[in-house]
């Protein structure tokens, strides 16, 4: 190779392995998208709940995309006391009203953020919720207080259908 | 390797072996030189390789009634255990058999661990074994998802899980591993696929394994490099065939304990509750053999760190090789390695204690001290004692200190001592 100089045969080299690697691409990536969530999965991405049963103090909880999603009625004590915290002292700080858009509904997943268990309502040191996998603390506003989840429970996109219904997603 | 030309006998078989060599072969195999002192300690390479054949046999049977699909598989389980001729045995032997393969297989490492069978020039037997390893957890991890219990739901999530640690892609990775918003059925149909698959690959490298054992050949209870063929070795056949065979019947008399008297045992009862996306079962423990990495995971209050902990204290035994400077092999000659080494063995089996038990107070102290002592012997230890230890002096030969001409006999008495154990 004492000569740099491109002749044809270079030309032709590069060219046949661009076109192969396109080549390969392309095959190998609808094996790896058919992993992806298919669209009849994906048609199942809302869901209506009725809540007119819910009294305050009371949690239900709904499927949402094969998810737990809770949907608390908090009671006077509870909104004070997520109002209260200081957001200094939080690991992931958030306002409670980014949270709950009508402080006496709180809709958020049910899914610890450390590894994805189903939290217990009313546990823990801070009257919200309790992981029991691995011992995380969840507030009134469903806000990591202690224990190994980096971040808040999740509050997914939903409204008010009219003043008895949310819908979810 | 044995290096003379082998001929077969008959016309026919000359004929045959000409155009395949399997003849010459299964000649290799059963005039194979071998270390005439191996302890029974060697013997759980053949236990393993019974073990996988009996995990692809009653797969195979299982998986033809089996139906992997989240609202059948929770009842075709109870369908194998209730209806199916001999179902209920053949679940239990492939149930209970995942945890003698893993029961075996520590005790594989762990000799490999006390007599150094990891040092040059046999890094890449070891290699290819943690893979054989991984993949191992990989099939167990998710032939456990199969039954759809509760424990199987949530251990699948707790793992599953695992890879949303990773920045940025994390959440995308464990969608596309899921199928889906969370574990569904897309998610138990690869799980099936992929249980069928891996002990396939399994058997692909353990070939791998056992033809890059066959270069070198065995190390041995006194870790010395021995001449092939000579006064040290016996044939493969049938000195090494009758004695795995009898350590072999010993352990299936175990497996057979657990199949007949407590089939259950070493699973848990929440996997009978069918599984509920709604709750999550009170307490969450993996399998036995997983406990002393998922201890590690939850001695470290960090998301992510916890997971590089977990996946290092795993791959940490690749490099296992280079961590270890110590010229020579057996810990037999090892006298500070020696006592090391059951430090490590002890450490290991309380983070398996650990981890079953709830991560909190005390327990999780123990944890964390566990796991700093784990990666302090394999990062710390090991490096310096290469350097450090004074080792006792090693026979020339495996014959040497038997017949005398040693010039000590520390080493005879040390070998003695190591059979005993």
């Amino acid at each position: 190779m004492s000569e740099k100089k491109t002749n044809r045969r270079d030309f032709l080299f590069t060219a046949t392995y661009a076109v192969g690697a396109v080549g390969v691409g392309a095959t190998i990536w609808p094996m790896i998208d058919q992993m992806n969530p298919d669209a009849s999965v994906k048609a199942l991405a809302s869901t209506e709940v009725d809540v007119s049963e819910v009294n305050p103090g009371k949690t239900i909880t709904v499927l949402w995309r094969g998810k737990p999603v809770f949907i608390r009625r908090r009671t006077q004590e509870e909104i004070a006391e997520a109002k209260s915290v200081k957001l200094e002292d939080l690991k992931d700080p958030q306002k409670d009203e980014d949270r709950a858009k009508d402080p006496e509904w709180l809709v958020m997943l049910g899914v610890c953020t450390h590894l994805g268990c189903v939290p217990l309502d009313q546990k823990g040191d801070y009257n919200g919720w309790f992981c029991p996998c691995h011992g995380s603390h969840y507030d009134t506003s469903g806000r990591i207080r202690k224990g190994p989840a980096p971040t808040n429970m999740e509050i997914p996109k939903y409204e008010f259908v009219n003043s008895n219904t949310i819908k979810i997603g | 390797m044995s290096d003379q030309e082998y001929t077969p006998k008959s016309r026919v078989g000359k004929w045959f072996n000409d155009r395949l060599p399997l003849l010459t072969l299964a000649n290799h195999l059963t005039d194979y030189p071998t270390p005439k002192n191996l302890n029974y300690w060697w013997t759980f390479g053949g236990i393993l390789t019974f073990c996988l054949i009996t995990q692809i046999v009653t797969g195979l049977v299982l998986a033809m009634h089996y139906i992997a699909h989240a609202d059948m598989a929770f009842d075709s389980v109870e369908h194998i255990m209730r209806d199916v001729n001999y179902g209920w045995l053949i679940r239990y032997i492939h149930a209970n058999g995942a945890s003698m393969f893993f029961l075996a297989v520590y005790i594989h490492i762990f000799r490999s661990l006390f007599y150094g069978s990891y040092k040059a020039p046999r890094e890449v037997i070891w290699i290819i074994g943690i893979i054989i390893y991984l993949l191992m957890m990989a099939a167990a991890f998710m032939g456990y998802v199969l039954p759809w219990g509760q424990m199987s739901f949530w251990g699948a999530t707790v793992i599953t899980n695992l890879f949303s640690a990773i920045p940025l892609v994390g959440e995308g990775i464990v969608t596309w591993l899921w199928g889906g918003y969370s574990v569904d059925n897309p998610t138990l149909t690869r799980f099936f696929t992929l249980h069928y698959l891996i002990p396939f690959l399994i058997l692909g490298l353990v070939v791998l394994h056992i033809w890059a054992l066959h270069v070198p050949g065995n190390n041995n209870p006194v870790g010395i490099d021995i001449k092939k063929p000579s006064k040290d070795t016996v044939p493969f056949h049938p000195y090494i065939v009758i004695k795995d065979g009898f350590a072999l019947l010993m352990f299936m008399i175990v497996f057979a304990f657990f199949v007949f008297y407590t089939p259950n045992i070493l699973g848990h009862a929440d996997n009978y509750i069918e599984a509920d996306p709604l709750v999550t079962p009170a307490h969450i423990v993996p399998e036995w053999y997983l406990l002393p990495f998922y201890a590690i995971l939850r001695s470290v209050p960090d998301k992510l760190l916890g997971v590089v902990a977990m996946l290092s204290a795993i791959f940490i035994l690749a490099a296992l090789p280079w961590l270890d400077t110590s010229k020579i092999r057996s810990a037999v000659f090892r006298p500070l390695y020696r006592q090391f080494y059951w430090i490590l063995v002890a450490d290991v089996l309380i983070l398996g204690y650990v981890g079953a038990m709830p991560a909190e107070g005390l327990y999780l102290l123990i944890a964390r001290v566990a796991t700093a002592y784990y990666f302090l012997h394999f990062l710390v230890i090991l490096p310096v004692l290469g350097y450090k230890e004074k080792t006792l002096p090693i026979p020339l030969s495996i014959t040497e200190p038997v017949l005398g001409g040693s010039p000590s006999l520390a080493p005879a008495k040390m070998k003695e001592r190591s059979k005993h154990k």
